[in-house]
């Protein structure tokens, strides 16, 4: 299975082609758009999921499989930069390759499963009656996504990372603007992708840094090629700054967040698949595959961070007065990718694809519950005409109760774990800090306040549906509730395979001996594997790299070094931790518990509006206009570039267009005058010549009388006169 | 004016030459038009005659006889085409036979 992992990206594109080229003329039938769609995720799980354990099997050294499919682009020399050799040149050269490895086995295994339940459940959700036109167009749509994000987790260089991202990114647009007759769903999928682009021409800006220092865009050639500078290279910065730009675009954090809230005009397992699980985390993504040059660039690192920390907390504020279940839950993702973020930015990069993964499972969950709410209630999104749907949707409800417990950080499920690791290495990892922890913990209270809220509002209380509504109400079919119940499994279920070093006590130690998500991304996260790339270079610098390993994985945090440290025999720094850990751990989940109880008490009586937040009004205004956001880029931006097309316009209609206008006025002037010269002076003389020989031919046929005798006549008396004037002259 | 001289002659054709033609030219009936014709001819030939007679030369006559003669013949001609005219117009008034014109 292993050797065939790069037809993983390839499968889906098969659905693409059937379901884009034949769907609509041929098929015919939704459920065979639908299955044929889900049944292309499904066989690419079970590739992947045979290839992970094929590579689980193998020696840690090896559990890096590459394969080159062509050569894609072949450009010939080119300019590079060499901080020992000056200005060099090498060669632009990058194939089609994937690589499978630690890290893209997980991305692929999250990108397909939790993929193919989302498949699963549009095949129910965007079944409506009368039947949607575009069933089919949505399938290859979703089809395309999963195989440019695929190709994106698998490509083996930053231009195979970059098609993807691309290629995600046109999806995402499609997707948004699926419901392209609505102008809100246009609008918001123009947002989107012009956002998006503002973050690709930052990513772009780095990789054409990557080859002009590095001399190639493959991971292993750049990463072996970083072990020639030091900390803190100019150059390094440079490029992971451009990198973290791209990040910030794709993974929605400040300043470019505002695309990902508009983006819930999309239909909803769109929003559960690319703007929740999957497409928003490439940004994640690609900071861990090149954590290599992120922790070699330390004032990068502090800038991830702090984006990352401002992001969570500046979304879960907004999120906790927002009245659209969606929006809450896409400031909620906003949220989550900031926490994702600042555990890259601390150094724990398998704590932030660690809390990718967990996310995955219980916001696509929460997502679909959303959307199956949504799916009863005739696409109502506004909670405060819901309530009391736990006795109507029972599963919807106890799924949807799971996915909350989850991502709230309920002790057991998954959320708790992969929170806590990042608020602990928040605190003491390489680029920790007491108040990046302070500002986690204030999050995880926020998050806990806004689910608790959106649960009690949409499940519990009294019920605020119109009649008609309330007649309708009605469990989801089996295809959309299966999915739900399988990613509620998976949430709680997820987060086990990363247990907390302060926890593992007994079967729990024995289950993190077997399975521990730091240690299988150990070899991507510390970058050894990197290092031990062939080609680095000459003898010194192989010593040089040697020697990096240790200082690199010593900077990644806690439960990357916990072996290391064991090894050391620090027992006493361990203790140490250990008791830190659990003073944090108990700390976050009293926030967390504390935020439950004030939703609790504010909304479990149902039925009131946000009246106990009328007393804080200038606070909570600020909260429900989102800070002002979009108005202040509006006004900064957005409308200066109107301004300056409106400028533009004007100058084009006054000088382009006048000139052309004129010219073609001085054609016109020069073209009439032109026919008056012909009608008059040429036709005129014609005309003359002809109307002379007309009369003059009048006057001659008088002559052709046709009578003989006249003849006959003018022949006498012309021989009169001649023979007269013969006579007598 | 003793006797008659050339001079009568001569005048007795151009007097009958005149009223040939002006009948051919104001007469209406095409058999009167053909008639006017043979004033004409007999004018030339009283010419001829009278020309021969005062002249020591009979060439005149004899020539008179070939055009008396030839005049026959193409009155027959005339008539012929008077006929024709007439069974096609159902006229042989000149006036109403106006095909050239233009």
């Amino acid at each position: 299975m292993l050797e065939y992992f790069w037809l993983i990206p390839l499968i889906p594109l098969v659905g693409v082609t059937i379901n884009g080229l034949f769907a609509s003329r041929f098929i015919r039938n939704e459920n065979v758009t639908g299955i044929i769609a889900s049944g292309c995720m499904l066989l690419a799980f079970l590739i992947g999921a045979g290839a992970f354990v094929q590579l689980a099997g193998l020696p840690v050294a090896e559990r890096n499989v590459q394969i080159e499919l062509y050569d894609w682009l072949d450009a010939g020399v080119a300019h590079m930069h060499d901080n020992e050799a000056g200005v060099t040149t090498a060669r632009f050269r990058v194939s089609f390759g994937f690589q499978f490895d630690e890290l893209s086995a997980l991305m692929v295994l999250v990108v397909t499963g939790v993929g193919f339940l989302i498949h699963v459940y549009a095949i129910g959700y965007m079944k409506h009656d009368p039947p949607d036109p575009g069933y089919y167009r949505f399938f290859t749509y979703m089809n395309l996504f999963a195989a440019f994000m695929l190709i994106l987790v698998l490509g083996s260089s930053y231009a195979m990372m970059f098609i993807g991202w691309e290629g995600v990114g046109l999806c995402s647009y499609l997707l948004i603007g699926y419901y392209y007759q609505k102008k809100s769903a246009g609008d918001a999928a123009k947002k989107a992708f012009v956002v998006n682009r503002i973050g690709d021409a930052g990513f772009l800006l780095g990789l054409f840094a990557i080859f002009f220092t590095f001399g190639t865009l493959d991971y292993d050639g750049v990463f072996a090629g970083a072990a020639h500078y030091s900390a803190g290279a100019g150059v390094l910065t440079f490029i992971t700054m451009m990198l973290l730009v791209g990040a910030v675009g794709k993974s929605a954090q400040i300043p470019l967040f505002v695309w990902l809230p508009d983006a819930m005009e999309g239909p909803t397992p769109v929003s559960a698949l690319i703007h929740a699980a999957t497409m928003v985390t490439a940004g994640v993504y690609m900071i861990v595959r090149s954590n290599v040059l992120f922790s070699l660039a330390p004032t990068t690192m502090m800038v991830v961070a702090a984006i990352g920390a401002l992001t969570a907390l500046f979304a879960a504020s907004i999120a906790m007065v927002q009245n659209d279940i969606k929006r809450v839950l896409a400031y909620s993702t906003v949220s989550q990718l900031g926490y994702m973020i600042l555990a890259c930015g601390v150094g724990a990069y398998a704590v932030g694809i660690f809390h990718l993964m967990t996310h995955a499972f219980f916001k696509a969950l929460l997502f679909m519950a959303a959307g199956s709410v949504m799916h009863a209630l005739h696409g109502e999104l506004d909670m405060w005409k819901m309530g009391n749907l736990r006795k109507t949707m029972p599963i919807t409800h106890k799924t949807f109760l799971v996915g909350t417990l989850a991502i709230v950080g309920v002790p057991g499920l998954a959320g708790f774990f992969s929170k806590d690791e990042i608020l602990w290495n928040a605190w003491a990892g390489t680029h920790g800090s007491a108040w990046l922890w302070a500002v986690g913990t204030l999050v995880a209270g926020m998050t806990a306040f806004y689910m608790t809220r959106m649960l009690l509002l949409t499940f519990y209380g009294n019920s605020r549906m119109d009649e008609h509504t309330e007649q309708h109400v009605h469990e989801s079919p089996p295809v959309m509730t299966y999915p739900l119940i399988v990613l509620a499994i998976l949430s709680v279920i997820g987060g086990y395979v990363g247990i907390p070093a302060n926890l593992q006590l007994g079967p729990l130690a024995a289950l993190h001996e077997r399975i521990d998500i730091t240690r299988w991304l150990e070899p991507v996260t510390s970058g050894t594997r990197a290092q031990e790339a062939p080609g680095t270079g000459d003898e010194e610098h192989t010593a040089a790299v040697a020697a990096a390993p240790l200082q690199i994985v010593g900077a990644i945090g806690e439960p990357v070094t916990v072996v290391l440290q064991e090894e050391r025999s620090e027992q006493a720094g361990h203790q140490d931790h250990t008791a830190m850990e659990w003073t944090l751990m108990l700390i976050s989940t009293a926030v967390a518990l504390a935020g439950i109880g004030l939703a609790y008490r504010v909304y479990a009586g149902g039925g009131v509006a946000d009246e106990p937040f009328k007393r804080f009004a200038a606070p909570y205004r600020v909260l429900w206009n989102k800070y002002w956001v979009d108005e202040a880029y509006d006004a900064v931006f957005v409308n200066r570039i109107k301004d300056l097309g409106r400028g533009l316009w004007v100058l084009d209609d006054a000088l382009v267009d006048g000139t052309v206008n004129g010219i073609a006025n001085a054609t016109l002037q020069a073209a009439n005058a032109s026919v008056e010269f012909d009608t008059r002076v040429i036709d005129g003389s014609v005309d003359g010549g002809a109307g002379v020989f007309w009369s003059g031919s009048r006057v001659l046929r008088a002559l052709q009388s046709g009578y003989v005798q006249n003849y006959a006549l003018i022949i006498s008396v012309g021989v009169f006169v001649l023979v007269s004037a013969y006579l007598f002259f | 004016m003793d006797a008659l001289g050339l001079n009568h002659y001569l005048l007795l054709s151009a007097l009958l030459f005149g009223i040939g033609v002006i009948g051919v030219l104001i007469r209406r009936n095409a058999i009167m038009v053909l008639m006017c014709l043979e004033l004409i001819f007999n004018a030339a030939n009283i010419n001829l005659v009278a020309v021969s007679r005062f002249r020591p030369d009979l060439a005149g006559q004899i020539f008179t006889i070939f055009t008396i003669t030839v005049a026959a013949a193409e009155v027959v001609i005339g008539l012929g085409l008077v006929i024709a005219m007439f069974r096609n117009a159902l006229t042989v008034n000149v006036d109403e036979i106006h095909l050239l014109k233009g």
